[in-house]
């Protein structure tokens, strides 16, 4: 490849997009980042290049903004994968895409695990409502495990899932094993326990503070709502933190690939920095990062500089307006690819072996299949991506 | 201090929310160092523990505690606080009830985690229960064991307005509306009077929501969707702050033509001839794609602009800072904000 100014990547290999979709040992892809850097569209560019290039590919989003639902044609919230109408290329792929429902999700494991009469009373507790529906882990926790459903259904070769728009990035990883320490933990534990009991006598004098506290805090009605639903809920899971901890492995699992997605900004790129350690650490699979929305120019030889100068030349002579304001924007744009490129560099240094792919910005907004088909290309092929 | 002609004259608690990568952050803190003109005091409150305001201050993460990070030109102060549920737990227990030593055990027992994490809507009443207080706070109130006393009436408020870095815009109205999120949970008790207490805050004309966002399809969207949903649960809708805004640099009739690939490339080349360029017709064709580009995406801007519109909300506009944003961006973008009565 040629190495004009504004492409050479110095370090940083390039994330090998198409070799990622076509090794059959690719079985699931997550997408994650922080919020507003393109992580729903990327997920779906990257489920119909696979469904392209003959996988049986899944999309997971988790958004409640249903945004995957404006770019593939999905109108609802439903849980199922839906099948998207790809033209069929000969390529024998195919492409689903679902949106989490994750109050269903939690409702269909208490379903799928309860007598139907003990599934009843779960389901009519005002704690078990509350927590499937608005605990702030609760989301990424029916992300994981619907992955995890997915995955042991067989019925697609490759799950591409796209992470919630977590508070912080950390949430995703996190929360289903708060949520399962906390169902399976020691307050869990003393709250079903019937008083005097070996749990009790062991606890000692805590206990009563302990309790004495929460019903303080939260009030005992509360409290009483809370013993009741984990009195009901115990019996029926017997290891929450079991399942957790099974998705937690399904994700360092071999075919497992995570992608970190930023745009080229400072803050989305800190976060993503943060994400390749955490992941790391917690020995996840980490394949690259792709850098949404960067800007390039087409002339990297023009300088800000010269352009800058040669239209202040021409106000001057006030006769060539058009070509000045031209002048204008390319120098404009040159100093944003600058920055762009000082920021990415920045990242590459402190994550040399990271892997990056690149998706120019698009002058308008993705809608529909063609316009994921080019963010599927660039991210690809960059050299032989068109506008 | 002087008489200020701004679009929130009587809003003390400025709620910021917008869609990721909107600015929000960028834009809660230019806001607050507006409001500090002409020597007022204000508050500036994170919750997401991402530490964002002490990036934007260029100084060390914020502990739980109101610090001075900044000073408006002419007189008055920003404060910020960085609020985690967990200590902002310890806080209410010590305030209500005198239990700090109890914490230790809480932890242990896994209450604190419980009730900062897995409580649905505890951690959000913490958070705003953090925020409103220093609302209403009042100079010379002491803490005290028990229900906390408000001083005299007279008493001026230790903060002049309190700006939050909320949630993104998708969580707004379930974090602020904290009084239905427990309501299903504790109908009675204290962590239902603490939530009526943070409600009557919220809804009164003291609060406004604003929303940050760009000229870009989605967070626009997501703004509209906002906007309506913070009306319909009865909370005050503020203003709608568009980031990032760049002054179209073609006029009108090349953009329109630029927008639908129309480029006059010989008026270009001519100018870059002119200009001193040897091979100009080759740099005008190398120009092009940035000129349609640039078109398309004013065109777009221009389109969501109108959309902003029927919000119709006051609307303000803060420029695009290419140089990333760092004390002296803000101060730009808080004068923006009060040359257009932003505050």
């Amino acid at each position: 490849m040629s190495t004009a100014p504004g492409t050479a990547r110095p370090g940083a290999p390039r994330l090998r997009v198409d070799a990622l979709l076509d090794d059959r040992g690719t079985r699931i892809i997550v997408c994650c980042g922080s919020g507003g850097v393109g992580k729903t569209t990327t997920a779906a560019a990257l489920g119909l290049r696979a469904a392209e290039r003959g996988r049986d590919a899944v999309v997971i989003t988790v958004d409640p903004a249903r945004r995957l639902a404006q770019s593939m044609g999905l109108t609802e919230l439903d849980n199922t994968p839906r099948p998207v109408p790809v033209a069929d290329n000969g390529s024998g792929g195919s492409l689903h895409a679902m949106m989490l429902d994750m109050k269903r999700t939690f409702d269909e494991i208490v379903e799928a695990h309860a007598d139907p009469e003990r599934a009843r009373q779960i389901l009519a507790n005002p704690f078990y409502q509350t927590l499937s529906s608005s605990f702030s882990g609760t989301q990424e926790y029916m992300a994981m495990e619907k992955l995890g459903q997915l995955r042991r259904s067989g019925e697609w070769d490759l799950i591409i899932v796209d992470t919630p728009p977590s508070r912080s990035a950390l949430d995703f990883l996190d929360a289903p094993k708060r949520l399962g320490r906390f169902l399976d933990g020691r307050l869990i534990k003393i709250l079903s326990a019937p008083a005097k009991t070996g749990a009790f006598r062991l606890l000692g004098a805590g206990f009563g503070m302990v309790t004495g506290v929460i019903a303080k805090v939260v009030g005992a009605q509360l409290l009483t709502d809370v013993q009741t639903f984990v009195t009901a809920f115990d019996a029926v899971f017997g290891g929450f933190q079991e399942r957790a901890e099974q998705t937690y492995r399904l994700l360092q699992a071999p075919g497992t690939a995570f992608l970190v997605i930023a745009a080229p900004e400072s803050d989305a790129l800190r976060e993503a920095s943060y994400f390749v350690e955490r992941l790391d650490a917690d020995r996840m699979p980490v394949a690259g990062l792709v850098l949404n929305r960067t800007h390039r120019s087409e002339v990297p030889h023009l300088s800000a500089a010269r352009s800058t100068a040669a239209a202040e030349s021409l106000d001057a002579s006030g006769d060539h307006p058009l070509a000045a304001a031209v002048l204008r924007l390319h120098a404009e744009r040159v100093h944003l690819q600058e920055r762009e490129l000082r920021l990415r560099a920045h990242f590459c240094s402190a994550h040399p072996a990271i892997a990056l792919a690149e998706v120019p910005a698009q002058p308008e907004d993705v809608h529909d299949l063609d316009g994921l088909r080019r963010i599927g290309r660039a991210l690809a092929d960059p050299e032989r991506s068109e506008r | 201090m002087s008489a200020r002609d701004s679009d929130w004259d009587g809003v003390r608690l400025h709620v910021v929310t917008g869609k990721g990568g909107t600015g929000k952050t960028t834009l809660a803190a230019s806001l607050a160092l507006a409001l500090a003109g002409g020597g007022r005091t204000v508050l500036l409150v994170e919750v997401e523990g991402r530490q964002g305001i002490a990036q934007l201050f260029d100084c060390p993460p914020l502990p739980y505690e109101e610090r001075r990070v900044a000073g408006a030109p002419d007189g008055g102060d920003v404060y910020a606080l960085a609020v985690d549920a967990e200590a902002a737990l310890m806080d209410y227990l010590e305030l209500f009830y005198g239990m700090r030593r109890a914490g230790q055990a809480l932890t242990r027992f896994g209450v604190v985690d419980f009730a900062t994490t897995i409580a649905p809507g505890a951690r959000d009443v913490l958070l705003t229960g953090k925020a409103t207080e220093a609302v209403r706070r009042r100079v010379g109130r002491e803490r005290r064991r028990g229900a906390p006393r408000d001083p005299a009436e007279s008493a001026p408020h230790v903060y002049d307005a309190v700006v939050l870095d909320a949630p993104p815009t998708g969580r707004i109205a379930q974090f602020l509306n904290v009084n239905a999120e427990v309501a299903g949970l504790a109908r009675v008790g204290p962590i239902r009077n603490h939530a009526d207490r943070v409600m009557e805050v919220i809804r009164s004309p003291e609060t406004a929501v604003h929303f940050a966002t760009v000229l870009e399809e989605m967070p626009v969207q997501e703004t509209l969707d906002g906007v309506a949903e913070i009306g319909s649960v009865g909370l005050g809708v503020g203003a709608v702050l568009v980031n990032m805004v760049r002054p179209p640099v073609l006029y009108a009739e090349a953009l329109s033509a630029a927008a639908e690939g129309d480029v006059d490339l010989a008026a270009i080349a001519g100018g870059l001839k002119a200009a001193g360029f040897e091979d100009a017709e080759a740099a005008a064709a190398d120009l092009r794609g940035e000129v349609v580009d640039h078109a398309r995406r004013v065109r777009v801007e221009a389109g969501m602009s109108e959309r902003l519109a029927a919000a119709d909300r006051p609307t303000y506009l803060l420029p695009f800072i290419g140089e990333g944003i760092d004390l002296a961006a803000l101060h730009t973008l808080a004068a923006a904000l009060r040359e257009q009565g932003g505050a």
